[in-house]
């Protein structure tokens, strides 16, 4: 308990925020300074600490949270076909709808445990990609995916509302008389959402998202979502019901999801069924696993690697590890080159898998566990670091 | 007077009749055992007391109300703890916090949505939560995690847990199960200390040393019915006991 008090949390907090305030400058050496891959590791963090909320504290693995990410990301763009290219509406929009989408869902979900309520998320969430892919066409515009699009003509007529995936009303603009000149982009009351200005609004969301999520993870509530995945019959007869934690728990972290779909949309106004998929909602699940579950770090971290993994080895071609291994002699060239091609550009995801095999097997308690074995060699002379899992930061 | 009434439960599984027509009546204040051969039912009496089995008529009325029905945190919230056979705690989180659980759920209720304060902000429930690890002699292992503790200490915590509680009934699943004799030693000591606050106890066990150590009264179940009740001495001297627990054998 001893890094639990308000002090500790407070310069976490700090380290936190500025960790990430300054990532254009220290990522830069990596080649990972832009703005694109930056707010994906926001963003993606985002989703990822809201998961754990759910996963990490309570250890119920929902398999279906890219719902919410969908969710999140459709009702921002219709925000901004409706009514106004500014992101604070359509982000405070998201976000409700997310949790409106969690409670419905979450309610019949909760009924079960383990791997049965794993998979109804997995059910609901896959549902949720057929409606959006296919059955509510005019609502998501299917295949295509929905996008901000040109203003419709003055004079259109009364059939507007059925071409409304194709042409955009933005009420509110308009009666502010806002001129647009082809498509429009994202704004924060003038501010345009795009490069740095869009990173840094998803920075400051995120380091909100984190604060949150510290605050749950210390309180009483928390402390109860830790009992239902200590022993949540014993928590039952202890006179405690459970079933409205875990729902409360679920709504939060659809939630999350519902913001960082939102943020997608924010940076990016276009949102698409693949985005619900189930490989979406795996992923979220790796990256919780990979950064340290139940941690209120590891998620970030778990996001950012995956991310910045995929946007790293996937730029790879030929021609650089040509460069990297030209040390080596012609003739051993050619065949380490033909080798290590496997797990570059399109076969990026063989580099994450095997190195999800290594952190598993040396580090079940993901990076942060890593992180505490370092730290540990560092101060051996004080008490032995947290075992896997069961650290706080 | 009585705090909780048992009358005609009757409980089918199958076709072996678990239960059938069970009284019982359990004084305000008392220690009431349990006892009875393996297959007698008792566990399954108990269950119906938490909610955990539904009989298939019959009732059981705690104080005033019936408890039939109800989910286990609702019967927890009328006043009843129970400790279960195998110690149940939460392995994963501190002593204190073991213990906390418990008061906050008396205190809070069944259900409140508090995610903003630290728990270290509710400084009472911490205080009385801390006392009651000292009375149990747990104190210094308070920030342990408690999946490293014996089986006597679990014991214990569990104890401490439902004390906290303050509850008007506490059920006991064969406190000693499986424990060294000093430990089971240890445990009725501790039981001895409790009664001093004068909580209603009901005890399933079948150690009778702990038994008659502990017992104000005594009834004993066969093959689903109560065929005796009465102290510890008449019970002793009963010969259908005997007949039925001991197979003849004298105490």
């Amino acid at each position: 308990m001893n890094g639990n008090s308000t002090r500790s949390d407070f310069l976490l907090l700090i380290i936190f925020a500025a960790v990430v305030l300054t990532a254009p400058i220290t990522l830069a050496p990596i080649g990972a300074g832009y703005p694109d891959i930056l707010q994906k590791f926001a963003i993606y963090g985002i989703f990822a600490i809201g998961f754990n909320i759910l996963f990490g504290l309570t250890g119920y693995l929902s398999f279906g949270h890219a719902a919410f990410l969908g969710v999140g990301s459709y009702a921002s763009v219709w925000m901004f076909k409706l009514f106004t290219m500014n992101v604070i509406p359509a982000v405070i929009f998201s976000v409700a709808l997310a949790g409106v989408f969690a409670l419905l869902i979450g309610f019949v979900s909760l009924r079960r445990s383990g791997i049965y309520f794993s998979i109804l998320t997995l059910a609901f969430a896959q549902m949720s990609y057929n409606l959006a892919y296919s059955v509510l066409t005019p609502l998501t515009n299917g295949e295509t995916g929905l996008q901000v699009r040109h203003l419709a003509p003055a004079d259109r007529g009364p059939d507007y509302v059925l071409k409304l995936v194709n042409e955009d009303l933005r009420w509110v603009d308009q009666a502010f008389g806002v001129v647009e000149h082809g498509i429009p982009i994202t704004n924060l009351f003038g501010m345009k959402m795009s490069g740095y200005p869009g990173f840094y609004f998803c920075a400051v969301i995120l380091i909100i998202a984190f604060f949150i999520a510290m605050r749950i993870s210390r309180s009483n509530f928390g402390m109860m979502l830790k009992a239902i995945k200590s022993n949540q019959n014993r928590l039952q007869y202890t006179g405690v019901n459970t079933r409205p934690y875990l729902l409360t728990a679920f709504i939060i972290s659809g939630m999350y999801a519902g913001l960082a779909g939102s943020l997608l949309a924010v940076t990016d106004p276009l949102a698409g069924a693949e985005r619900m998929q189930w490989t979406a909602s795996g992923e979220v699940v790796l990256m919780t696993i990979l950064g340290g579950v139940g941690t209120l770090i590891g998620p970030f971290l778990g996001a950012t690697l995956i991310k910045g993994f995929s946007a790293l080895f996937s730029s790879y071609n030929e021609n650089i590890l040509h460069q990297f291994f030209s040390f080596l002699p012609e003739f051993m060239q050619d065949g380490v080159v033909a080798v290590a091609s496997m797990f570059v550009g399109e076969g990026w995801e063989l580099t994450l898998g095997l190195l999800f095999v290594i952190i598993m097997l040396f580090l079940p308690g993901g990076l942060m566990q890593g992180f505490y074995l370092i730290l540990g060699l560092f101060k051996r002379k004080k008490t032995s670091p947290p075992a896997a899992g069961k650290s706080e930061a | 007077m009585a705090i909780l009434e048992v009358s005609h439960v009757n409980k089918r599984f199958g076709g072996l009749k678990a239960l059938n027509e069970v009284q019982l009546s359990v004084e305000e204040g008392s220690v009431h055992a349990i006892i009875g051969p393996n297959g007698a039912g008792k566990s399954t009496l108990l269950n119906c007391f938490v909610g955990r089995l539904m009989p298939d008529s019959g009732s059981v009325i705690f104080n005033g109300t019936s408890l039939l029905g109800l989910r286990p945190h609702e019967i927890n919230q009328t006043g009843v703890s129970r400790v279960f056979q195998t110690p149940e705690i939460f392995e994963d989180l501190t002593l204190l916090e073991n213990v906390m659980i418990p008061a906050f759920a008396k205190a809070d209720g069944a259900f409140k949505f508090n995610a903003w304060y630290r728990v270290s902000s509710r400084a009472e429930v911490r205080d009385e939560a801390a006392a009651l690890l000292e009375e149990v002699g747990l104190a210094d292992q308070s920030k342990m995690i408690c999946s490293a503790l014996s089986r006597g200490d679990k014991r214990r915590l569990e104890m401490a847990m439902c004390l906290i509680q303050h509850p008007k009934l506490l059920l006991l699943d064969e406190p000693t199960a499986g424990m060294s004799r000093a430990d089971t030693n240890n445990t009725i000591d501790l039981l001895k200390k409790i009664g001093e606050r004068g909580i209603t106890k009901i005890i399933i066990e079948h150690d009778m040393h702990v038994v008659f150590s502990l017992a104000t009264t005594i009834s004993v179940l066969a093959q689903g019915t109560v065929i005796a009740e009465g102290n510890p001495d008449d019970i002793k001297g009963d010969p259908r006991v005997q007949e039925a627990y001991l197979g003849g054998a004298h105490l």
